[in-house]
């Protein structure tokens, strides 16, 4: 069941009825009954990978808050008769204890994730190596099966994990309401990675039906589906084709899949988490925001801090802070220090963790080598900003336009370009067809093809590209408006007729320019299949 | 104010109060409804607009809908794809033999169709005879969306429909789509003419008696040959229709005649010929092949097919319509029904209607070829 096929759209206002209709202290099992249903259509199978990542990093919260509770315990009953020395060994033994149990449940939740995602990866490396070694055997991939946003469920279920590791949240006693942590069906299959400090205990509550909710929740799912099936599915048809090969559709043409993929990427993604966070609405749950209007961003830095937020700090908080916290690093940045001078002794640990972070951000995208590159470009892109930021307040400081408008637009034009290329490397599978893509702009004669006609041959009509221009229009005007404030709270005041018109003419706009139904293949997100 | 929250506590809202929030709640419910009663006339004329009107080159999908306007005391209902909408002449029938026939045909309309469409026709008359053309045996599981809608979208919303549309729909299918047509053609939008808004909620008939006219003329000369298939039975889900149509048919106490039209094309194998004749003698009912009798019809392929031999023309139809009314007339026993003056008056209507539009046609053909 996905969010954008009918029994998706008669499932969700069936939940609502039922979830208003009962006690409120039984919402939360309509919930999580509702997520298991969720799950079980889009494949049965999928809830083996979902029950055994719930089962294990259930259990192994509940270890380490036990063993938090039995150490708090036992120095309460015997500390006062130990000495500084022999509490410090305590505890550094209980530490270990945890230490154990984390690593362990890690490795077994992370076998899971690897086993669905990695492990055909895995084999077609090491049959590389093979091949290069002379070796004449090759070992056969296996048909797996990759469940729905795996990659989501599982990161939030082990920021849970650590977060009780580290002592910031104590351990569910109550399996089925921490099931229902990782399952919530809006965010399940596509994010954002929620914090169970953040989430969960809104779940919980009741929830009184509130009109204010519903129309808030239920316009932004409208404005979800609204980016997901005008835009994208819009932008996938030419995308698609044009990606589909390679040798016909480069030079000029790989201008337009950079562009058109970077607008479909953001208006499928941020168009799915519409949808999320408007469900959760309507439900009187608050789910965190993931983006900031990204494409507005003047640096990829800042980029970063917009797209995907909850990846991003999700991956700051349990990767980047423990590695670049580490004692190898502590190492490593004392022997920098020595050599190159304090300052490199401070960077280079923060590059390196940096590097860790955004090598795991390209495989968690996706087990496939273009993703890996994706991932470094990025880090080399960030790192060299970060090197070069004393050049650039020199430049700004010399220049009066800096901090003008022009200035400005420049900026964020420049970010969208290099966003534009870096995602170049989502599309194609193999690194060289990227690299001879993206090289092959520059030696373009086909630059006609904007004139020609050529652009009317790719899937979409004279009528197509208006309604996606004065799309792509409108997702810009709201983000603008946004930046004021909610746009919803704008409508919310508005006269009646002025706030019918809006839903209503929205609501049009999907029904008749979205592309849906026989034909289209507007089905799955893209972030699904992360 | 304190005043007044000291009111509230002791006696409960205030009647102003109570009144504001009754307003209130009108308002919005109001509000809600009106909203609600704007949006539904909305979808339903946009629906109404963006559906196909089948009212120029495939005109196939206007057929099924027509017969609602019929009056409903026919004497023969054929049934079948278009071998049976092309190929033969209600007109011809009453005027030579005082027949009052009406065709539920349709492109490509596959057996369950026909299975439903009978049963949906039986709600309405039980005519004499049900002719049904058999070339569908050879299909035993759904087909083409495209053609489902011709046949779906027609008919009139009863059980036999949700029941037909059940067993058409191909994997891509929704049912939802049936019952919200606009989820299906939304994307119409970019495509439409002056005749969707002008034929949104009325159109002129495209048939004459479910009829489909064609005057022109392409000759068959080079019919493919038939390429040789695997297995010649015909599926367990087209004989288990088949079944269920000889049944109901029985139940109805009307008679089942099978045949099978006399077009060259698609090809129509011995073996399957052979599979009719003994499931017609099992089950007593008569069966013609007329693909058989082309050269006792009078049938010149040269000059009696619009389409090189898939079709008849109206000088083909004509023809079959003569050899076919005389079977119908001596082997089932039907009466002329000419002296019923009323029938007969509405026939002269359709009779005039239909001479007019061999004349249109006529014009039409003799046009471009003198172009």
């Amino acid at each position: 069941m996905l969010f954008t096929s009918y029994e998706f759209i008669a499932f969700f206002f069936l939940l609502i009825v039922l979830y208003y209709l009962i006690p409120g202290r039984y919402q939360w099992m309509l919930l999580l009954a509702a997520g298991y249903v969720f799950y079980w259509a889009a494949n049965p199978d999928y809830l083996i990978f979902l029950l055994a990542v719930t089962v294990l990093t259930y259990t192994a919260a509940l270890l380490i808050d036990q063993s938090l509770v039995n150490q708090k315990k036992y120095l309460k009953n015997y500390g006062g008769e130990m000495d500084r020395q022999a509490k410090k060994e305590y505890k550094a033994l209980q530490e270990k204890k945890r230490k154990k149990i984390i690593v362990w449940f890690l490795i077994m939740v992370l076998s899971i994730l690897a086993s669905a995602k990695y492990i055909n990866f895995f084999i077609l490396n090491l049959n590389s190596i093979l091949q290069t070694m002379g070796s004449g055997r090759q070992i056969s991939f296996i048909d797996l099966l990759l469940p729905l946003g795996i990659s989501f469920y599982t990161f939030q279920a082990i920021g849970y994990m650590l977060d009780v590791y580290r002592g910031n949240i104590s351990a569910e006693k109550n399996f089925f309401r921490y099931a229902l942590f990782v399952s919530f069906f809006p965010q399940l299959i596509q994010g954002p990675i929620s914090r169970f400090q953040d989430l969960a205990r809104t779940m919980w509550e009741p929830h009184p039906f509130r009109g204010k909710n519903l129309q808030n929740g239920l316009l932004r799912v409208l404005w979800g589906y609204f980016k997901k099936l005008v835009v994208a599915d819009r932008l996938l048809i030419v995308v698609d084709l044009l990606l589909e090969q390679p040798e016909k559709y480069c030079g000029a043409y790989t201008v337009i899949i950079m562009i058109f993929y970077t607008v479909q990427l953001y208006a499928d993604f941020t168009g799915g988490i519409d949808i999320t966070i408007g469900i959760a609405q309507v439900l009187g749950i608050e789910v965190q925001e993931n983006f900031r209007r990204p494409y507005f961003s003047k640096s990829l830095k800042e980029y970063w801090r917009r797209w995907h937020i909850s990846m991003s700090s999700w991956f700051r908080d349990y990767v980047f802070y423990p590695v670049s916290a580490s004692r190898a690093m502590q190492k490593i940045s004392k022997g920098a220090g020595k050599l190159w001078g304090a300052k490199a002794g401070k960077r280079l640990p923060v590059y390196l963790s940096s590097f860790v972070v955004w090598l795991a951000t390209g495989i968690w995208h996706g087990a496939s080598w273009n993703f890996v590159v994706w991932g470094l470009l990025n880090w080399a892109v960030l790192m060299i900003s970060e090197e070069l930021e004393p050049l650039y307040v020199r430049f700004q400081q010399k220049f009066a336009f800096y901090g003008r408008l022009p200035y400005r637009l420049f900026q964020v034009g420049r970010t969208f370009l290099l966003i534009c290329i870096l995602n170049l490397f989502d599309c194609y599978e193999k690194v060289s067809v990227t690299l001879k893509m993206l090289f092959s702009v520059f030696g373009a004669e086909n630059w006609k093809i904007f004139a020609d006609g050529s652009l009317l041959c790719l899937g979409l009509t004279a009528a197509d590209y208006i309604v996606l221009a004065a799309a792509v229009f409108m997702m810009i005007s709201v983000s603008l408006i946004q930046r004021r404030g909610s746009v919803r709270t704008r409508i919310a005041g508005m006269r009646y007729p002025a706030q019918a018109a809006v839903w209503i003419g929205l609501f049009l706009m999907v029904l008749l320019f979205g592309k849906y139904g026989i034909g289209y293949d507007a089905g799955q997100f893209i972030y699904n299949r992360f | 104010m304190k005043a007044g929250l000291l009111c509230r506590e002791i006696f409960g809202k205030s009647e102003s109060e109570e009144t504001y929030m009754k307003k209130r709640r009108n308002i919005l419910i109001l509000r809600a409804l009106s909203t609600a009663t704007v949006v539904v006339v909305m979808l339903a004329g946009l629906q109404r607009v963006l559906m196909p009107k089948y009212t120029g080159a495939d005109r196939e999908g206007s057929m099924i809908g027509e017969y609602y306007s019929q009056e409903k005391d026919h004497d023969v209902i054929f049934i079948g794809d278009c071998e049976v909408y092309t190929n033969f002449s209600p007109a011809v029938l009453w005027e030579e033999y005082g027949i009052n026939s009406y065709i539920r045909g349709s492109a490509e309309q596959l057996i369950w169709q026909s299975y439903y469409l009978t049963e949906e026709t039986f709600t309405y008359e039980k005519p004499k005879v049900l002719v049904f053309n058999v070339l569908s045996m050879m299909f035993n599981e759904p087909q083409r969306e495209s053609y489902n809608r011709m046949t779906l979208d027609g008919m009139r919303w009863s059980a036999s429909k949700i029941k037909c549309i059940e067993v058409s729909m191909t994997e891509e299918e929704n049912f939802i789509e049936y019952v919200f047509p606009i989820l299906r053609f939304h994307d119409r939008w970019s495509e439409l003419t002056k005749e969707d808004f002008t034929k949104a909620w009325k159109k002129d008939p495209v048939t004459f008696n479910g009829y489909y006219m064609r005057v022109d003329t392409l000759p068959a000369e080079n019919i493919p040959e038939a390429r040789k298939l695997g297995d010649y039975r015909f599926g367990e889900n087209a004989y288990y229709y088949l079944d269920k149509l000889t049944e109901l048919c029985q139940e109805a106490g009307v008679e089942l005649v099978l045949i099978k039209a006399p077009s060259l094309y698609p090809p129509w194998y011995d073996e399957w010929d052979q599979q009719i004749e003994e499931y017609a003698e099992i089950h007593g009912l008569k069966y013609y092949n007329l693909l058989d009798a082309a050269e006792e019809i009078g049938l010149d392929y040269s000059t009696d097919t619009y389409d090189a031999g898939l079709h008849l023309n109206l000088s083909g139809a004509e023809k079959l319509s003569r050899y076919f009314g005389a079977i119908l007339a001596e082997d089932c026993g039907l009466p002329n029904r000419k002296q019923d003056r009323e029938l007969a008056l509405k026939w002269e209507e359709k009779l005039q209607a239909y001479r007019e539009e061999i004349k249109r046609q006529k014009t039409l053909t003799d046009n471009s070829a003198a172009q």
